[in-house]
């Protein structure tokens, strides 16, 4: 009869390994695509245009201005792709938040306005508004997808057809303009960007530090892991497609703002470029990796690339080509990644 | 007997030489030797993990040999996928059907070979014509247009053998086929393969239901712990040798766990019921007690384990946890009430695989603890995990490191980790350690053991006979649903519940 005895098995020493200690972050090698590409309209910029492309501070700030929407809307888009879902709907919820923020923000030289007993309303209304639109939107993804088995995809498609049409439907196709000054100043100067990297740091720190953050890891990276773990996933993708679509809202808000209407065709391919955003910066559309950190270089890189086409003066067609192949490559640097990682994929 | 009668095997079709196959960590093969003669039955029986299904794998061409050749009618054979195997003449029958729910009858018969007409196009006609002639053949009453998807199990069972017949194989290996067909089925099947034999065919059958051996099977050879035993005719054998065979090994010693005095019953189940999986089962589970549970692959288990715990709900019978009774209809409600579940798949319903050992090991813990004002008390946790992966054994260079990167062994360690965080009273372990080598594996069973002789109770489904013994202080077999028989520790030995778990 074998004798099984238990011994202590051999003791390693912990985490006192240098090369493990300095480890790169995984935004490290997406950064340095941001820097290289920036550095790689510097040097054409001096070689065709004869000007900086980075020495420019007002450029800059421009530059960041125009992805700062994208970048609100990637902010949710991120924590939804985390669950392993997808939203096809934010571009449409930005044009239908804008239509009814913008209608409950019209001042009094408004012509023909929306609602002509409601113009100079104080500017947190259509605020309080445009974000109970957005949640509203998220909502019902959320619902649907937790509560039937519809994948995320088609749901939000639905969602995405559905409320441009209500965005169309709620003038009559015809846009709100005239809003009022204190409204308008939501869009105007910086304000976007503050608001912007203010959304990212605040749901970087949820994602990182409370259990909202890692029950959507957990959800995203194990669906039934999560649920035996004692998780109640339903209700948790509930609450992350419901922020995705405040932060929809928000950023329907902010465009409305900046430019001072309501227009139905607001935010179209939003979604698009928000999830690029994201996937570039790292996130997996199968679940259970991404950060706010990356989605915000993510962003920054469709930033640049905009930018730095219209700065050395080349056609608009071309940056659209090299934007999606951008984006190709950064889901094929994807794959590689998770296949170095996972060995079922070896198989 | 019919099979007997066929009397001395013509020549040998199939040659298998020491064939042998490891997983990581685990010798799933070694040196297994196995020949298959023309017109013959040749029968595969071994406990579950065996290395039954491998050895299968192999022949059928869809996991390759570490060592080992096989010879088909006395010419090398060297297999590179399950196509090139039908090819040479080998079909295989899988366990788990391998059909396409969306397709009809008709097409998963012919799938890959369809005839064609002079622009490429499927012929239909013709297609449901040769379904018709094969299903015709052998007497299986099917509708060649019928979705397979809409099929009961049994049928569809039906239409994988309707299949393998469709390529004229030389050999057909049948992985549990009987498993899902009634008693006219079997009989049926039986038929079709004796048909086979007289055709000079050689069929090559796993089974877990003895009793067919000596119905349908010319040769029998037994695998145990991915080794042959032997090969001998049925005829020979009695039941109790074939099993003593079957389970022979020493028992090894594992950690006695010390009873104490049994407790107060903390958990039990009243006429648990869920079709088809599992019905009237009752049990008690006392405080500081293990039970064990033991039973065949498919015998309803690992879903009494999930209706414990509220993953598929029970849809009969009751359960009380402290003497109370309470509808457990998902796992939040489970963890609430102190009860803890490693569930049989360390991949599919265990890690997180995406995420940091320190993630794995926090997350059901993060329900009740650890947590204020939705933020992660990220110190205190981390320190609780630290304190945690010593106690397990845990053998990892650093609790940020990806889970991914762990051993099976040292992962396994992780979920119990998980569970023991959340400090439970009511453990449910099925299979605690499947593919784990030893070391881990006695590591394993000490925490078990800890944890009962502080008062949890623990239920513990697992497929191997001398961890069920070693372990536990009553054991209750299953077999297809029911259970078949509670045995006290003192009363209990291996051919007992071999006999209980397959009738």
């Amino acid at each position: 009869m074998r004798q099984v005895i238990l011994q202590p098995g051999p003791q390693r020493p912990a985490a006192t390994d240098g090369r493990r200690a300095r480890r790169w972050p995984p935004e490290a090698s997406i950064f340095l695509v941001l820097v290289g590409l920036a550095l790689a309209f510097e040097l054409l910029g001096w070689l065709l245009v004869h000007q900086s492309f980075l020495l420019n501070g007002p450029r800059l700030v421009i530059m960041i201005l125009q992805v700062s929407v994208i970048g609100i809307i990637a902010v949710g888009v991120t924590q939804v792709i985390i669950t392993g879902g997808i939203d096809l709907s934010s571009g449409s919820v930005v044009a239908l938040t804008a239509m009814v923020a913008a209608s409950l923000a019209q001042s009094a030289d408004a012509v023909h306005p929306v609602y002509p007993s409601l113009t100079e309303l104080p500017a947190i209304l259509p605020v309080v508004a445009g974000l109970a639109v957005g949640a509203a939107a998220g909502l019902v993804n959320g619902t649907l997808i937790a509560r039937t088995s519809i994948p995320p995809f088609i749901e939000t498609l639905g969602v995405m057809v559905s409320a441009r049409g209500l965005a169309k439907w709620y003038t009559r196709g015809q846009p709100v303009s005239l809003l009022t000054d204190a409204y308008a100043a939501i869009g105007s100067g910086a304000m976007p960007v503050v608001i912007f990297l203010a959304t990212a740091g605040i749901f970087h720190v949820a994602l990182r530090y409370t259990r909202y953050g890692k029950f959507t890891y957990a959800i995203g990276s194990n669906p039934q892991a999560a649920r035996v773990s004692g998780i109640n996933v339903p209700r948790h993708l509930l609450m992350v497609y419901t922020i995705a679509g405040v932060l929809s809202g928000l950023a329907g808000i902010v465009t409305s703002a900046r430019a001072e209407s309501g227009q139905a065709g607001m935010g179209m391919m939003y979604e698009l470029d928000a999830i690029a955003a994201a996937v570039i910066g790292g996130a997996s559309l199968s679940g259970g990796v991404g950060r706010i950190t990356g989605t915000v270089i993510g962003t920054l890189i469709l930033g640049v690339v905009s930018s730095g086409f219209t700065f050395l003066r080349i056609d608009a067609y071309y940056q659209e080509i090299v934007k999606g192949g951008i984006i190709v490559a950064a889901v094929i640097a994807d794959q590689y990644r998770r296949r170095a990682r996972d060995p079922r994929t070896l198989s | 007997m019919d099979a007997e009668a066929t009397g001395a095997p013509g020549d040998s079709l199939l040659e298998a030489r020491h064939i042998s196959k490891s997983f990581p960590g685990v010798a799933a093969l070694d040196d297994v030797s196995l020949r298959v003669a023309r017109g013959t039955v040749h029968a595969l029986i071994g406990e579950n993990g065996a290395g039954k299904s491998t050895l299968m794998k192999i022949i059928a061409g869809i996991v390759p040999a570490d060592a080992g050749e096989l010879r088909l009618a006395g010419r090398y054979l060297r297999l590179e996928s399950p196509r090139q195997a039908l090819e040479c003449g080998i079909a295989m029958i899988h366990q788990e059907l391998n059909l396409m729910p969306a397709l009809s009858v008709a097409e998963n018969i012919w799938i890959g070979r369809e005839p064609v007409n002079a622009c490429g196009l499927i012929n239909h006609g013709e297609l449901h014509r040769r379904t018709r002639a094969l299903l015709e053949r052998l007497q299986i009453d099917l509708d060649p247009q019928a979705q397979v998807g809409t099929l009961a199990l049994a049928r569809r069972q039906l239409v994988e053998i309707a299949k393998a017949f469709s390529h004229q194989s030389q050999l057909l290996i049948m992985d549990e086929p009987t498993s899902a067909l009634s008693e006219r089925d079997t009989a049926h099947l039986f038929d079709l393969i004796r048909e086979l034999k007289s055709q000079g065919k050689a069929v090559l059958y796993i089974t877990h239901r003895m009793d067919e051996l000596w119905e349908i099977a010319d040769q029998v050879t037994v695998l145990r712990d991915g080794r042959c035993i032997g090969t001998e005719r049925p005829g020979k054998l009695t039941r109790a040798q074939l099993i003593r065979m079957m389970v022979g090994r020493e028992l090894e010693r594992i950690f006695p766990h010390e009873r104490a005095a049994p407790g107060k019953v903390l958990l039990a189940a009243r006429g648990l019921t869920l079709e088809p999986h599992f019905r009237d089962v009752s049990f008690e589970l006392r405080a500081g007690e293990i039970l064990g549970v033991a039973g065949l692959i498919g015998a309803g288990r690992s879903k009494l384990a999930e209706a414990l715990f509220g993953v598929t709900p029970a849809d009969g019978g009751q359960l009380c946890i402290d003497g109370a009774e309470i509808i457990v209809d998902s796992p939040c409600i489970a963890l609430g009430r102190g009860m803890a579940y490693l569930t049989e798949d360390r991949k599919e319903t265990g890690c997180f695989l995406t995420l940091a050992v320190l993630d794995n090991l926090e997350m059901a813990v993060l329900s009740r603890n650890f947590v204020r004002f939705g933020f992660v008390r990220g110190t205190e946790v981390a320190q609780a995990c630290a304190d945690m992966s010593r106690k397990v054994r845990l053998k990892a260079p650093d609790l940020r490191e990806p889970i991914a990167n762990l051993s099976g062994g040292n992962q396994q360690k992780v979920l119990i980790g998980r569970w023991l965080l959340t400090g439970p009273k009511l453990l449910i372990l099925d299979e605690p350690t499947r593919g784990i080598d030893v070391g881990a594996k006695a590591e394993i069973h000490h925490l078990i053991a800890q944890l009962a002789g502080r008062g949890a109770g623990v239920f513990m489904i697992s497929s191997e006979l001398p961890e069920i013994l070693g372990m536990s202080d009553r054991i209750m077999v299953m077999r297809e649903g029911c259970v078949t028989g509670m045995l006290e520790r003192a009363e209990a030995d291996q051919e007992k519940i071999m006999t209980l778990a397959a009738q």
